[in-house]
């Protein structure tokens, strides 16, 4: 050990804050790179539909989330007996989704409701996740902005005392 | 009557908590012996008035008091005993309540515990929590009041939502509570000890054991809650990164670090000003965690109980706290005088390693948690981060801490020969290399991930096992070594046994969706599944379907499995009860759905390993209780033992 107490610190100082640098680095590319893919937008029906051939969006290629009103009247099982087809609503807009699966609890026409998947060639919608939440008075919180944004809100949520 | 009984409690405890929060700190600067004392009786008499509001809160709930407007909004007469019980931390005022309940406990235990810590410490420390608890009780009080009288009062109440009626959810937000709160405790030393601006020994001997406590807490109260989720959502995903649940990985995270570097502190002295820090950020976390789920700013699968006016409150609250405290750290810190010098290659080194992965991975949960708010906020774009932002930052940044993990309780203090620690490490590796041919004949064609998860896990046992091997061939007999060595090895060998489960239930995960009619069989994995009948049936509270399935393994009938769809009265409400049974293989968990042409919609899914991830986040709890019954841990125990020679 040549090197005095206080040079050492330096030193070992210097050793560690390298480290912690270089991993931080590390976690920073690592972060920038997993956002920049996995980011899954969130878009109410008529929003899909007034922005399907935006070419900044691309909306043919990526998966994103849709929410709104189950349509009422809309849902209808298909042959197989395991895909429903229903239409998401925001009042101006409506959309058709596919989703093969068993639909959650909560899922009812009238309800909210988001879906999660991609458009296929045909421009349908395919949801591979279909989210109603757990409480019979909630409405999902991009639903309810969506609505707002349309007029459509009738302030459900408000229902507690 | 005992409403107002409970009312009174709380604004007392109140009036009791601005006193504790000032006295002791007015007799700490002017060194006042009278003053400092009183912070004792302050904040026992706060846990006493807290617990007499949560008993008549409980009360109410017991004899169901429908006058009382959570009580009636919540509970129910013909809910089960246990229900009504758990329905009085079910709801966002009660579980405050409860939050505040074990707030005062613990600066309660602090105070009793607390007879060998100078006396002035201990009366900033209590201060420190009376000032917790002045800001939780005044939200209480202001804004989320239990004690809300109905007029008229409701005849029947509305129940509680029948996914919460769950004995896995009952204990789940007590057991996450005592683990958030418990932070509050290493966070009362931390702002003590700038104030006094001393860390030592002695101080990281203090700290440890309570830190372990919340851990401990917070590590069942996460996996309780992961439990719950996988078999009573019916999605057979255990763990969704969703915001709730990183609320509570967050703060496991920070304190997971806390709990490594406050050894150093201990042992060697040094890392003492980052030890402080990361007190911090611990229990800012768990405020944090607590804010995004009462507030609903995210949204969330789970987001029971949501309202941004409360947010608001909590968020000031926050801001203050940690406001607060990281000015109080940056102006002090430099007073904390540094310590024991290491070489990179040794046990301090690793365990910075350990530190920088752990706070980096909490950062990196904490940006894809706030991400789409801040996304909100700049771009008005809605959007939300999922698994695989997660798995994408997580498998990286991981790996290298678990193959640490399995090199570090080899090393020495100080400087370590890392070749001839490597040379003992051959076993591990040929462990790990058997695991992966095993898995790779097992499995072929599957995911070349998992097999790196499968290594690593081994890899991680394998080490820990040999480690342990080598010291009791030294130490002679078992009973010999502490059991604080018994914890660390239980609880690393709970995290190879938890990566080895999530590798399996994730990358192998086998699920089918049919629609089933009676008699109609169904192949997953090596097992063959009949549905043999579907039966109406009934409970307390609900009525139900439920299907009769036969699983056979090569025509031998090996399990009958009962999933249910339950329709409950009150709230209105249908949930799945899925039925999961453990195989050799892992877990066969299956879901009926509706009627629907003729048959029923089924869903089955083949877990493998899915119940080693629950043995090994058992084995960390274990691990952390085992070490904390250590006597030279143990909460009160004299502080100083001279030449305490430790294994290492």
């Amino acid at each position: 050990m040549a090197l005095s107490p206080a040079r050492a610190r330096k030193r070992r100082r210097l050793g560690v804050v390298i480290i912690a640098a270089a991993i931080l680095g590390i976690a920073v590319a690592l972060v920038l790179f997993a956002l920049r893919d996995t980011v899954v937008f969130f878009f109410g029906p008529s929003e899909v539909i007034s922005r399907l051939d935006d070419p900044k969006l691309r909306l043919q290629e990526r998966r994103f989330r849709m929410g709104g009103l189950v349509e009422e009247g809309s849902v209808r099982r298909l042959e197989d007996g395991k895909t429903t087809e229903f239409r998401i609503t925001d009042g101006p807009g409506a959309f058709s989704v596919r989703y093969t699966g068993l639909l959650p609890d909560l899922f009812r026409e009238g309800q909210g409701v988001v879906a999660e998947g991609r458009l296929d060639d045909k421009g349908r919608f395919i949801a591979d996740e279909v989210l109603a939440k757990h409480d019979e008075n909630y409405m999902p919180k991009e639903v309810a902005d969506a609505l707002k944004k349309t007029g459509h809100w009738q302030g459900e949520s408000e229902a507690k005392p | 009557m005992t409403a107002e009984i409970g009312h009174l409690a709380l604004a007392l405890a109140l009036a009791l908590a601005i006193l504790g929060a000032l006295l002791p700190q007015l007799g700490a600067a002017r060194r006042d012996p009278a003053l400092i004392a009183a912070a004792v009786p302050l904040t026992i008499g706060q846990f006493v008035l807290v617990l007499i509001s949560f008993l008549a809160l409980t009360w109410a709930y017991v004899v169901s008091d429908f006058s009382l407007a959570v009580v009636a909004s919540n509970s129910h007469t013909e809910k089960p005993m246990l229900y009504k019980l758990s329905g009085v931390w079910g709801n966002h005022e009660g579980s405050l309540l409860l939050w505040a309940l074990i707030l005062t406990f613990f600066a309660a235990l602090v105070a009793l515990l607390g007879r060998n810590l100078p006396a002035r410490f201990r009366a900033r420390v209590l201060a420190v929590e009376s000032m917790i608890a002045v800001g939780f009780l005044l939200f209480l009080l202001l804004t989320s009041n239990p004690f809300e009288r109905l007029s008229p009062p409701a005849v029947e109440g509305m129940g509680l939502n029948p996914l919460l009626q769950d004995p896995g959810l009952a204990f789940h937000p007590p057991f996450l509570y005592l683990g958030y709160v418990g932070f509050s405790v290493a966070f009362a030393f931390a702002i003590a000890a700038l104030q006094e601006g001393r860390v030592d020994a002695a101080w990281a001997r203090w700290v440890r054991p309570w830190t372990l406590v919340a851990w401990v807490f917070l590590t069942i109260g996460i996996a309780l809650g992961s439990w719950w989720a996988y078999y009573e959502l019916g999605w057979g995903g255990f763990w969704f990164w969703d915001p709730v649940e990183n609320a509570s990985f967050m703060p496991w995270l920070v304190g997971t670090a806390l709990l490594h570097s406050a050894i150093v502190v201990e042992k060697r002295d040094a890392m003492k000003s980052w030890t402080v820090l990361l007190a911090i950020i611990a229990f800012s976390f768990s405020l944090l965690g607590t804010f995004l789920v009462r507030s609903g700013v995210l949204t969330s699968v789970h987001a029971f109980a949501t309202d941004p006016a409360r947010g608001v409150f909590i968020l000031g609250f926050l801001a203050l706290v940690v406001g607060g405290s990281l000015t109080l750290y940056a102006l002090r810190a430099e007073t904390l005088t540094p310590g024991g010098l290491f070489e990179p290659i040794s046990r301090e080194g690793a365990l910075v390693l350990n530190n920088v992965v752990l706070a980096t991975a909490a950062a990196t949960v904490l940006l894809g948690t706030l991400y789409p708010l801040l996304l909100d906020v700049f771009t008005g774009a809605k959007g939300t981060v999922g698994p695989p932002y997660f798995h994408a930052v997580f498998i990286p940044l991981m790996t290298p801490l678990f193959v640490a993990l399995g090199v570090a309780p080899f090393l020495n203090w100080k400087r370590a020969d890392l070749k001839s620690v490597l040379s003992r490490l051959w076993i591990a590796a040929v462990v790990a290399l058997i695991a992966i041919a095993v898995a790779a004949y097992l499995t072929w064609g599957g995911p070349v991930l998992a097999l790196l998860g499968v290594a690593v896990g081994a890899w991680m046992i394998g080490a820990v096992v040999t480690d342990l091997m080598s010291r009791l061939r030294q130490g002679g007999r078992w009973m010999r070594l502490p059991r604080a060595q018994w914890g660390m090895s239980a609880a690393h060998i709970g995290v190879g046994i938890l990566v080895l489960g999530i590798t399996g239930a994730t990358a192998w995960n086998r699920e089918s969706l049919e629609v089933m009619r009676i008699g109609d069989s169904l192949t997953i994995g090596p097992y063959t599944v009949r549905l043999e009948n579907v039966t109406p049936t009934a409970g307390a509270n609900y009525t139900a379907v439920r299907g009769v399935m036969v699983v056979s393994d090569k025509d031998r009938p090996v399990m009958t499995l009962y999933p249910e769809s339950r329709t409950y009265a009150t709230p209105p409400m249908t949930t799945t009860e899925a039925a999961i049974r453990p195989t050799a293989v892992g877990d066969i968990y299956a879901v009926i759905g509706e009627e629907s042409k003729g048959g029923w919609a089924v869903r089955l899914y083949l877990k493998p390993l899915q119940y080693w991830i629950w043995i090994g986040a058992g084995l960390m709890a274990l691990g952390g209780a085992l070490s904390l019954s250590d006597r030279r841990y143990r909460i009160g125990a004299p502080a100083r033992r001279k030449g305490a020679a430790h294994a290492a």
